[in-house]
């Protein structure tokens, strides 16, 4: 993985997950906070993004390194004209790997060619976000002690949420069994489930939230937006269907946990918060770790 | 049927004949062949009557032959297009195109959010499907089917 960039979770193999698993949980257990001393990474974020970037600088800082970049465009020459290419070539020049987030699919792909270090993709509009799932990987072998054989329901926006087409692609090398709870506007896209088809793997379409939820090991819940719905009447009959409540866990499994990549809205009762079948906020804390991992990796330390 | 082909666009000494292209795509294989570029001569003919495409086109261009590389090209806008290789006013050799696994430039993505979209960037596709035609983007991931070709 040295100098390797990490665009899309697709770049990396399932031994490749595995590893980064590995080194994440010892950091957990092992901070190395004089690691990065002699690194500077540029975090690189062309719209703004709380908790990533923290994430990302957090897992920096503890490593010792140091970081240089911007959380807003208006402040760069990108403000004077400047094309995305000489921006990327320019600073590339300045550190030893580039963390970036930007509006616009493939962006990523495209600065990893033109860079003259690793790029770390933190997000390129809709298309893929692969740290999101590495850490929802960790948090789930974490919580399970395996990723192998689980059953996951994915519930909400399975249609346009790029951290369930993520997680699902990175899952189907484990043999998972899926259920997709979404509104029938916002199911799982085709060709997800013809990937799913093509490994062999079972899933299984609802729109009713509650039924079955005694199978789940693990809950991946995400947001219902409204934007995302063309008859706002439909939005408005849909919105409170897709939220999960204490009282839905009675008869859950003892080893279930219910992961969100958060910003969380509504669609989580704060009544499941104290429910130690929560997992969502260590889930966060879980990101610095993963972090810290694939800077170290890609850097040539691990 | 064959005489009458002939008497339809006037045949060359040496040269390529494109054949069976849909008459609705004939300017994209002259822009994508850059044959608005070149000296030599061509005749084209175009909605004449083919039996498989209702209306076909043809071009012949004299004194000219291309690498298979570039006129595979024209499989995006072309499936069945047929070439004569002539020489002598015979046929010397008879080719298919056949779509390469990859594409360089000729299409754009039709995700409008695609970085290609925005930055002058040569657009890249991997074909995941070659006979109902679907390009993945190499940048955004998304895919472009053949309804949405739009020739850059």
């Amino acid at each position: 993985m040295k100098k390797k960039s990490l665009v899309s979770i697709t770049d990396f193999s399932k031994n490749d997950y595995l590893k980064i698993l590995d080194i994440a949980l010892e950091f957990e257990k092992n901070p190395e906070p004089t690691l990065l001393k002699n690194n500077v990474i540029a975090t690189l974020f062309f719209e703004p993004s709380t908790r990533t970037r923290l994430s990302f600088e957090s897992a920096i800082t503890r490593m010792g390194g140091r970081y240089i970049g911007f959380s807003d465009t208006k402040t760069t020459s990108i403000a004077k004209g400047e094309s995305f290419k000489d921006t990327i070539r320019t600073i590339s020049n300045y550190c030893d790997m580039i963390v970036m987030r930007h509006p616009l699919d493939g962006s990523a792909r495209y600065a990893s060619e033109v860079a003259l270090v690793p790029v770390i993709n933190a997000g390129d509009g809709t298309n893929q976000h692969p740290t999101q799932t590495l850490l929802d990987l960790y948090s789930i072998k974490k919580t399970q002690n395996t990723l192998d054989n689980l059953t996951v329901f994915m519930v909400g926006d399975l249609k346009y949420g790029r951290t369930v087409h993520s997680l699902l692609m990175a899952l189907s090398e484990f043999n998972t069994n899926f259920y997709f709870i979404s509104p029938e506007e916002l199911k799982m896209p085709q060709e997800y489930k013809l990937h799913l088809d093509n490994r062999g793997l079972q899933y299984k379409e609802q729109t009713d939230l509650s039924e079955d939820l005694e199978k789940a090991d693990i809950i991946y819940m995400t947001r219902v937006q409204q934007e995302r719905f063309t008859d706002p009447m439909e939005y408005e009959k849909t919105k409170n269907a897709y939220v999960l409540r204490n009282h839905m866990l009675t008869n859950s499994k003892p080893n279930l946990r219910i992961l969100h990549p958060l910003p969380r809205v509504n669609e989580i009762s704060t009544d499941v918060d104290e429910n130690p079948k929560a997992y969502y906020f260590t889930q966060a804390l879980n990101g610095v770790y993963i972090r810290q991992a694939i800077i170290s990796l890609i850097l040539g330390y691990k | 049927m064959k005489e009458k082909k002939k008497l339809q666009v006037s045949a060359i000494e040496n040269g390529t004949v494109i054949d069976h292209i849909p008459a609705r795509n004939l300017f994209n294989v002259i822009s994508i062949l850059g044959l608005d570029k070149i000296k030599n001569q061509i005749t084209f003919g175009t909605n004449l009557e083919s039996r498989r495409l209702g209306h076909k086109a043809i071009i012949k261009i004299a004194d000219t032959f291309f690498a298979d590389s570039d006129i595979n090209k024209i499989a995006l806008v072309a499936p069945d297009a047929k070439l004569n290789i002539i020489k002598n006013y015979s046929v010397a050799e008879k080719k298919m195109v056949s779509l390469p696994d990859e594409i360089k430039g000729i299409v754009k993505c039709m995700n409008p959010q695609c970085i290609t979209n925005h930055e002058s960037i040569t657009t890249r596709f991997t074909v995941i499907s070659k006979t109902d035609v679907k390009l993945k983007c190499h940048y955004c991931e998304k895919i472009t089917d053949q309804q949405h070709f739009d020739i850059i």
